[in-house]
């Protein structure tokens, strides 16, 4: 066992002392002088095992990651989903019956996500009274969550808070800007780690 | 103007059988009413002296900023003609200045003597000795304030407003400043974010809203104490105003099922009571009248903001501001006057607020305001002066109306001011934060 890889690395060490390459046309010493025995070549079956296994585990790994990867592009979808907010007219605190499909798949992942739990922020624009803006903001977020109550969503998974018009989206005064500003939030509190798509 | 002319009269009156009592003024308190001229303000002149130049300035301009006087300049070349060494006054040439009136203020001990010289019957008409702090006590101020004070009051008959201070709002932390827009200091601890700072009547505490709990808070200004309004742990809790007796405080608490105002009872810490039931309505904003027993606030039951009134336990809701439906604009932020004849709010015109006066009797309203944003007014201790917010110089200021003349001036003050609130006539020698 021992004595023929000692014989080899003597070759080797011979063939490299000489300074000069190996002839192409003679079978290097190192392969002539091994003779195979029945260790070796099932060590070379081991070895091709060995490396089939290797591979079909790479394979698997792969797909686990693929899969992981669709699976965690399909939850920030269903987080994109949960998160898209909702926009009102000036004053009003009535949801627009075209921001309706957007509330129903909230509900449809909140059903889907027995655990999730979310809150609801209202805003207004910079125009209404200060103060009055904060009622506003509240009755806006309220709205969201009476809908989605509409829908079976528990009222105790979704809270409700108000910022008036303290935090607006942008702040340039534009009407595209008070626009963008009258609107609903949307963001997790518990049980988000996981979603999973409706259906 | 003639409601204005007939209220002048009626304090006249008031204050003569006041100052009956002394019988040696008796004959001052008459003289008030036949120098009474409406629509002309009597000449006042603050006659210039050595010394005491801070003082004066303080004064002279606080009288100006009471609007009820034409104040007199007066150089110092005139000066030396009009007072010839230590002797008295020179009455016949500040009669040909124009002036009605002179105010003389001079060193005593421990302070200084003021004398209202009255330049029509060329005597003193008033003489007081005031005790006043050094220039740079905290006290200062204020006691020059008081004494601007009581000269417009020798002088006019009606109460001043310079000894008072207002609240205001800039970049969540709120601000003190002097009637006349000198001396501003932050109150609430600084990278703390509130909102919404009412004066308690007696001007030694504020209310505010918390943003980081949405809680109401009480800082105490002397002590530095804060105490959280019972009622306001959860929730979110806006638009505090403390009752004319400072023992309640009203506010709104907003949930889910809308915005309603309650009452705490802050003198004994309990006993929060409900004042109005709204479904899904909003009901923000309450003031108190200042005998305390109503209430008015804005609710959004018919639709839009409007102005309404009811009784300090809840009963009596009613509208106290008229509007059109579908025409009048969102009325928001009332105020009840000291003298309870009227309720100031802001009422949007063409999507722009702008400043209105309810006269509670009659129900009529009048628009003192129609250039820019002009919105969350708050009343001067004197029931005649109102500050709101404006911009019509482009940034949010605080500005100051005569709501009998009309005439405005800005208080100075740094950054975008918002929600400012007027102290009453602060008594004591005011919290120096």
């Amino acid at each position: 066992m021992r004595v023929p890889v000692l014989f080899a690395l003597a070759a080797a060490t011979t063939i490299a002392a000489c300074g000069g390459k190996p002839d192409p046309e003679q079978p290097a010493p190192i392969v002539a002088t091994t003779t195979p025995s029945a260790d070796s070549i099932a060590r070379a079956a081991r070895a091709r095992q060995d490396s089939i296994d290797a591979e079909n585990r790479r394979r698997a790994d792969e797909e686990a990651r693929r899969r992981a990867a669709d699976l965690a592009g399909r939850s920030s979808q269903v987080l994109a989903d949960l998160k898209a907010m909702i926009n009102f007219d000036y004053n009003e605190a009535a949801v627009r019956a075209a921001d309706q499909a957007i509330l129903d798949r909230k509900a449809a992942i909140m059903q889907a996500n027995p655990g999730l739990r979310i809150r609801i922020s209202g805003h207004a624009d910079e125009r209404g009274s200060d103060e009055y803006n904060l009622a506003l903001g509240n009755r806006r977020a309220a709205a969201a969550q009476r809908y989605l109550q509409n829908k079976g969503i528990d009222a105790a998974r979704v809270d409700v808070i108000s910022y008036g018009e303290e935090r607006p989206l942008d702040p340039s005064g534009s009407e595209d800007a008070y626009a963008k500003n009258r609107r609903d939030e949307f963001d997790v509190t518990g049980g988000g780690d996981s979603l999973v798509a409706p259906q | 103007m003639r409601r204005a002319l007939l209220l002048g009269a009626a304090t006249l009156a008031l204050a003569g059988v006041a100052r009956a009592q002394d019988a040696g003024k008796a004959s001052d308190a008459i003289r008030i009413g036949i120098t009474y001229r409406p629509g002309t303000r009597p000449g006042l002149v603050v006659v210039p002296g050595p010394g005491l130049d801070s003082v004066r300035a303080i004064v002279a301009r606080d009288l100006d900023f009471s609007d009820r006087f034409q104040m007199v300049a007066v150089g110092p070349d005139a000066m030396a003609s009009a007072r010839a060494g230590a002797g008295p006054l020179n009455y016949g040439l500040f009669r040909t200045f124009g002036a009605d009136h002179a105010v003389e203020i001079v060193p005593a001990a421990g302070g200084v003597t003021v004398r209202l010289h009255d330049l029509g019957t060329s005597r003193v008409r008033n003489q007081q000795t005031f005790s006043l702090p050094g220039e740079t006590e905290s006290g200062f101020r204020l006691a020059a304030h008081r004494i601007a004070d009581e000269v417009t009051r020798w002088a006019s008959g009606a109460d001043g407003y310079a000894a008072s201070r207002l609240l205001y709002l800039a970049g969540g932390r709120v601000y003190r400043v002097d009637s006349d827009g000198a001396d501003g200091a932050g109150v609430t601890p600084s990278g703390e974010s509130v909102f919404s700072p009412a004066w308690s009547p007696d001007g030694s505490r504020i209310a505010y809203t918390r943003l980081d709990r949405w809680s109401i808070s009480i800082l105490d200004l002397a002590t530095r104490a804060v105490t959280t309004v019972p009622g306001t742990e959860n929730g979110q809790n806006i638009t505090p105003a403390f009752s004319p007796d400072g023992r309640l405080l009203a506010y709104a608490h907003m949930d889910a099922s809308g915005t309603n105002i309650y009452a705490a009872d802050i003198a004994q810490r309990c006993c929060v009571q409900r004042l109005t039931v709204g479904r899904f309505a909003d009901n923000l904003s309450p003031t108190y009248s200042p005998d305390g027993r109503r209430v008015a606030f804005v609710s959004t039951r018919a639709g839009p903001p409007q102005i309404y009134v009811m009784g300090g336990d809840g009963t009596d809701q009613e509208l106290l501001a008229s509007f059109d439906f579908g025409s009048t604009g969102p009325s928001n932020a009332p105020e009840w006057s000291p003298d309870g004849a009227s309720v100031v709010f802001h009422r949007e015109v063409s999507r722009s607020p702008q400043i209105f006066i309810l006269d509670v009797a009659s129900q009529r309203v009048k628009q003192l305001t129609s250039v820019g944003r002009n919105e969350d007014p708050t009343w001067a201790p004197d029931g005649r002066h109102v500050a709101f917010i404006s911009d019509r110089t482009g940034r949010r200021q605080v500005w100051i109306v005569d709501t009998d003349t009309g005439r405005v001036r800005q208080l100075g003050t740094a950054g975008a001011a918002r929600l400012p609130s007027w102290s009453r006539r602060l008594h004591g020698a005011g919290p120096n934060p």
